[in-house]
């Protein structure tokens, strides 16, 4: 589904991502993890073709620069670590908006969109919202808001960058957990994600990225090793396997 | 419960919230009203059904006849109706590109001089004046030289918002305009003071106003105007996605930089067209779409067609203050619109924080 080959992404003369190849299956979770300013983000929004970047990038076997803005749109749904939520409008208005790349530039919704919409907003439980202005809802609430948004660009790969930034450890696990049931549909993931422990259980596959380079990738019981999070992160943390999980624990350091 | 929970009544309205048929009604009564207001009053009183049998007379087949003395029917057709029609044409002009603005920038305080507009025009009006490039174009040489200002003036804002390097962001654009509306405004200030003996004119320009107003004024604006408003009331849609910042906008397959240019190009060409025949009118932009936005809906598919209706409605009412309070005198416009836009501009900044 997703094809990247040797991608670089370079801001001036900064090179935020270097030579990134990667690639996912239909229906995979393949979470970027590592420290701040690793160039996960910039990766993703590569994807997304929000920046330029050089190397090549393959979609559902189309070349991502030859496509068109709406085509890509139709291909790659894209949730920013913090989106723009106007809090004036409503749950329903902004899902609606979701449907963009499907609507004529001068268009307006048909009975078509509304009903993606809808079905958007039963997937992620938020019929009794549809009416409720954005301002009014709790964080979790919000971001499951996003989430139908980008649901509702009904495109097989959906970019989540830190997708639980702002959630509580149970909503961090009902968002993730619905991320999950997404994939029954054959929605391929790719995430940015800060928590390692939640990274390994959630994606199928972990990318560790330093200073713009792959430096390990794997399940998470081969990524996620104390000498990989020490090195990279510049952490001292203990690694628990239990029952096929992996658990990254921070330990203080003392003297 | 059960059987309801189960049937159509309880489906989420998954809609937006555009016009509505209250709104739009309501809207289109307050301009009918606002321009029979218009035509009816004045130093000869013409009683609004009156105004109505005159305008059927005209349309054949109907056999109505025109109630009207010759005089009221000149007053009526050749001093009144031009005004009233141009006041509308530049009150829904100003209006719906000052939604616009606030649309493409994301910016509640954007009007349509955002980028230079009124400088520019203010500049080349003062030039034609003080240097009386009036002579035998006569009535054409202020507009066409508010015009060309004006256009060059935004230009001058888009080619240094773009060499600035950060095209896509607005941020940089609108510094431009910063930057050429305070120096067109010093040259402008400049010139003038050179040339004291038309400062009259000059400040009469400035401030705004229609009693020149004449078919031919209607017949030159209105083509930009009417382009204008048609390109901005199909973007009113695009104008909520952009609601979402400029990465979720393009992530959503929306070009923003192209979407920003080409609502920027129509809003500067209808302003531009406006400010030639009417002089500089201040608030409008800003009081009715925030009007809009408290009453109606903070939807582009409301506030900027509304814009449209209200803003003409309200320049219209407007001029009829200009003419009738200090009558026979004229009051300029821009003093009656700033005086009702200051203290409704203070409500805005305090509700803005709210907006964002």
């Amino acid at each position: 589904m997703i094809e990247l080959d040797g991608v670089s992404v370079r801001f001036g003369e900064v090179e935020a991502v270097h030579d990134l190849s990667l690639t996912a299956e239909a229906g995979e979770w393949v979470a970027l993890i590592g420290p701040n300013g690793a160039g996960k983000t910039s990766a993703l929004r590569a994807l997304a073709g929000l920046v330029p970047f050089s190397g090549e990038i393959r979609l559902d076997g189309s070349d991502a620069r030859a496509l068109g803005r709406r085509a890509l749109a139709r291909l790659v749904a894209f949730v920013p670590q913090k989106p723009e939520t106007p809090p004036e409008l409503t749950v329903a208005e902004y899902v609606l908006l979701g449907r963009t790349p499907h609507i004529s530039y001068f268009g307006s919704e048909g009975r078509g969109d509304r009903e993606s919409a809808r079905h958007a907003l039963r997937r992620l439980e938020l019929e009794d919202f549809a009416e409720r202005r954005l301002g009014s809802l709790s964080g979790g609430e919000l971001q499951r808001a996003v989430l139908a948004r980008a649901l509702a660009q009904e495109a097989p790969v959906l970019l989540l960058d830190e997708p639980t930034t702002a959630l509580d450890l149970g909503r961090q696990q009902l968002v993730l957990e619905l991320v999950d049931s997404l994939r029954g549909d054959g929605l391929t993931v790719v995430s940015t994600m800060h928590d390692l422990t939640l990274a390994g259980q959630y994606a199928d596959r972990l990318l560790l990225l330093d200073r713009g380079r792959v430096v390990a990738e794997g399940a998470a019981a081969e990524v996620l090793s104390e000498a990989n999070v020490g090195s990279h992160y510049g952490a001292r943390v203990q690694v628990v396997e239990q029952d096929g999980a992996v658990f990254v624990l921070p330990v203080r350091s003392r003297g | 419960m059960a059987v309801e929970s189960l049937g159509e009544g309880v489906a989420p309205r998954v809609e937006a919230r555009g016009v509505g048929p209250r709104w739009g009604l309501a809207v289109g009564a307050l301009l009918v009203g606002a321009l029979l207001v218009g035509l009816g009053v004045g130093p000869v009183g013409i009683g609004f059904g009156d105004i109505v049998r005159s305008a059927l007379s005209a349309v054949p087949l109907l056999h109505v006849h025109s109630p009207l003395s010759a005089v009221q029917h000149a007053v009526l057709w050749q001093l009144r109706a031009p005004r009233v029609v141009l006041a509308a044409l530049v009150g829904g002009m100003l209006a719906v590109a000052g939604s616009a603005y606030q649309g493409v920038f994301r910016n509640p305080l954007a009007d349509p001089y955002l980028l230079g507009v009124a400088g520019g025009a203010g500049l080349g009006a003062t030039i034609a004046i003080v240097y009386g490039l009036v002579g035998s174009g006569a009535r054409w040489g202020v507009p066409a030289a508010a015009f060309a200002g004006a256009i060059a003036a935004v230009v001058a804002t888009y080619v240094l918002g773009r060499s600035a390097g950060q095209a896509r962001t607005s941020g940089a654009l609108v510094l431009a305009g910063v930057t050429i509306a305070t120096f067109t405004a010093a040259v402008q200030t400049f010139i003038q003071q050179l040339h004291t003996d038309q400062l009259q004119n000059v400040y009469a320009w400035l401030l705004g106003g229609f009693s020149t107003a004449s078919w031919r004024d209607v017949a030159v604006a209105s083509p930009y105007i009417a382009l204008s408003a048609v390109v901005l009331v199909l973007h009113r849609r695009v104008l909520d996605v952009l609601s979402l910042g400029d990465d979720e906008a393009a992530s959503l397959g929306v070009d923003v930089a192209r979407v920003r240019l080409v609502v920027v190009v129509a809003a500067t060409l209808g302003t531009a067209a406006a400010v030639s025949v009417s002089g500089l009118i201040a608030f409008v932009g800003i009081i009715v779409p925030h009007t809009i936005r408290l009453l109606v809906s903070t939807s582009y598919r409301a506030v900027v067609p509304l814009s449209l209706a209200v803003g003409a409605a309200f320049l219209v009412l407007t001029d009829v203050l200009a003419r009738t309070v200090l009558s026979p005198s004229e009051l300029p416009i821009g003093v009656v619109t700033a005086f009702f836009g200051a203290p409704f501009f203070a409500v805005v900044l305090r509700s803005a924080r709210t907006m964002r």
